[in-house]
């Protein structure tokens, strides 16, 4: 069960070809990475395929349903602007904010995490203390006030749905820190006069790596389902922009009458949340060396 | 003994916590700017200076603070800014019933359906029936509730006029199904998923294998043996869940029109409806906290082996 320690370094070819090799024969797994890549192509070539602009109204074709006989493949919302168009556009800009806010919430969660659970003692009580304190808040809240202070700057919108996002990451590289800190390879590298800055970040941060990816991965399908519940609550992106979250939220309220959108921009929601979450857990089904 | 004395030191250390909540949260919804007059119209300046007076926030904030600290001592949440002649408490408690019914049901019903899901998905590992019950978990996790609640209500509202699409009538449990079951949703697809992996891994522990070597039948060792050690994520997962849920949520009590506390903390914050919000925040993180607790007391129960040390 005790893997030998050196199949746990970044620099372990066995463990991730291994873990590589088993996420390929992962049906699911493939299926899922291949509709991540597909949406991700589609969202930067599609829009240019269609030769309708995102925000052009269409007099002529309001509401109108999806067809091949007339440009709107998909149909046409209300102001008779191109659903095809504006579902590519709003997959673009949630894939885009669910990326970046993954990101800044692991470089923040990593290096807190790390920084904690390497110390220990004291400064990891008091760090640990202010993440108790931080998550007693709902985060909600956070994010409205930073919307009202800043204004409804878009990146602004990203930066701060991914300042919300990890304390569950800084958590879990804190625990891995923890293990890892009594690691005589880490008493090695103290015995070699390695300072602790160079400690976490060249040794401590290389091997929480596993658990934060699948982590990571989980997190974008999250942060997009956050933004989408911005958008609904009228906070997220603006008019005449698009995410998936506005276009479901003005879907949602011409269900009866209009009901493909609802139906293009939930359909492609649902496909690119269903790929992280499956994409996620098969990471770590085949990182986990317990099982092999 | 010692678990009282723990547990009253835990709550005792609640308080600390609670109350750097409270000061975070006063002073950040202060930078935000505007105030909880502000309308369309401009009020007249003298009329805004009465206003303003009346409530005391012409007053210096650091005396607006302990004001306020002072009122909460004395269980008193002060004036609502934006819902006249309301208090906080007032408002909290009308809508706070409402909101917790649904919230106990549907995490009840979460649960239990959950953990059954789970289950049995652990048992039929890699057959058809875990496949589905994890691609229905994932749905589940998936589908924003904006989405799922117009839909089960176009089509059991509209479409079939099984149950009502909206509305509130105290009493009723018809009006319940809907909201109960979108608010459900998401929480059960975590907890199959969290018993699913938590039982896989407690049915390879070679405990379970002496179980199954010496014939006990195997409904005996799942639920005498595997199931207590395969709830212990789903304890730590119930403790934020539980105050995410019993507090309410903004889509589905808007969506389905009932009168329920989930708009306030957003609608507070975009009113600067200061009192509102720090109501809210409190409420919120109070059952948090004290759901922490319980969990922590439920695993040490699960587990045995896990020690109480403050």
């Amino acid at each position: 069960m005790s893997a030998p320690p050196e199949d746990l370094g970044p620099l372990a070819p066995g463990l991730w070809r291994g873990a590589g090799r088993r996420l390929l024969t992962d049906r699911a797994a493939t299926a899922a990475l291949a509709a991540i890549f597909a949406l991700i192509a589609a969202a930067i070539i599609g829009p240019h395929v269609n030769p309708n602009r995102f925000d052009a109204i269409d007099w002529g074709n309001i509401a109108v349903g999806p067809s091949l006989r007339h440009a709107h493949w998909l149909g046409t919302d209300r102001l008779g602007r191109d659903l095809f168009v504006r579902t590519l556009l709003g997959t673009r800009i949630s894939l885009a904010i669910g990326l970046v806010a993954t990101s800044v919430s692991l470089a923040v969660g990593i290096v807190y995490g790390a920084v904690a659970g390497f110390a220990g003692g004291r400064v990891d009580h008091l760090m640990m203390r202010v993440i108790e304190i931080l998550s007693g808040l709902p985060l909600i809240f956070f994010v409205i006030l930073l919307t009202v202070v800043f204004g409804r700057n878009l990146l602004l919108l990203f930066v701060s749905i991914g300042a919300i996002g990890w304390l569950t990451m800084a958590r879990i590289v804190r625990g891995q820190a923890m293990v890892l800190r009594g690691r005589e390879f880490i008493e090695a590298a103290v015995a070699g006069g390695a300072g602790p800055a160079r400690i976490i970040f060249r040794h401590i941060v290389p091997n929480v790596i596993g658990p934060v990816i699948v982590y990571a991965t989980l997190t974008v399908p999250q942060m997009i389902l956050f933004e989408s519940f911005l958008s609904f609550l009228g906070l997220g992106v603006q008019e005449p922009q698009a995410s998936l979250g506005t276009l479901i939220a003005e879907g949602a309220a011409e269900m009866e009458s209009a009901p493909w959108m609802l139906l293009v921009p939930g359909v492609v929601l649902a496909i690119l949340l269903i790929s992280f979450n499956v994409l996620g857990d098969a990471l770590r089904d085949a990182l986990d060396v317990k099982e092999h | 003994m010692h678990n009282f004395r723990y547990f009253f030191g835990r709550l005792c250390g609640a308080i600390p916590t609670l109350l750097a909540i409270v000061t975070i949260t006063f002073f950040l919804i202060r930078l935000a700017p505007g105030g909880p007059f502000d309308q369309e119209q401009t009020l007249p300046a003298d009329v805004l200076a009465n206003l303003n007076a009346a409530y005391g926030l012409n007053e210096p904030m650091w005396r607006q603070y302990l004001h306020y600290i002072g009122g909460l001592a004395h269980g008193d949440f002060g004036p609502s800014f934006r819902y006249k002649d309301f208090t906080v408490t007032e408002l909290i408690a009308q809508g706070l019933p409402v909101s917790a019914t649904l919230g106990a049901i549907a995490i009840l019903i979460a649960t239990v359906a959950g953990v059954a899901v789970g289950t049995f998905a652990a048992l039929h590992h890699k057959s058809i029936a875990d496949h589905a019950s994890m691609a229905l978990a994932v749905a589940g996790i998936a589908i924003p509730s904006f989405v799922l609640l117009p839909a089960l209500g176009l089509l059991f509202g509209v479409t079939l006029h099984w149950l009502p699409v909206a509305g509130w009538t105290p009493g009723s449990a018809a009006d319940l199904v809907l909201p109960v079951v979108t608010l459900s949703l998401p929480p059960l697809a975590y907890i199959a998923r969290l018993t699913r992996g938590s039982m896989l891994e407690v049915l390879q522990s070679p405990y379970i294998r002496t179980a199954f070597a010496k014939g006990l039948p195997r409904g005996t060792i799942v639920m005498r043996h595997a199931l207590r050690p395969a709830l212990i994520p789903v304890a730590s997962y119930l403790a934020p869940a539980v105050a995410m849920v019993m507090t309410g949520s903004l889509v589905v009590e808007t969506i389905a029109g009932l009168p329920g506390i989930g708009r306030y903390l957003v609608q507070g914050a975009l009113n600067r409806d200061y009192t509102l919000v720090l109501g809210m925040v409190i409420v919120y993180s109070a059952i948090l906290i004290f759901m922490g607790l319980v969990a922590d007391a439920a695993i040490a129960w699960l587990d045995p082996r896990v020690r109480l040390e403050a």
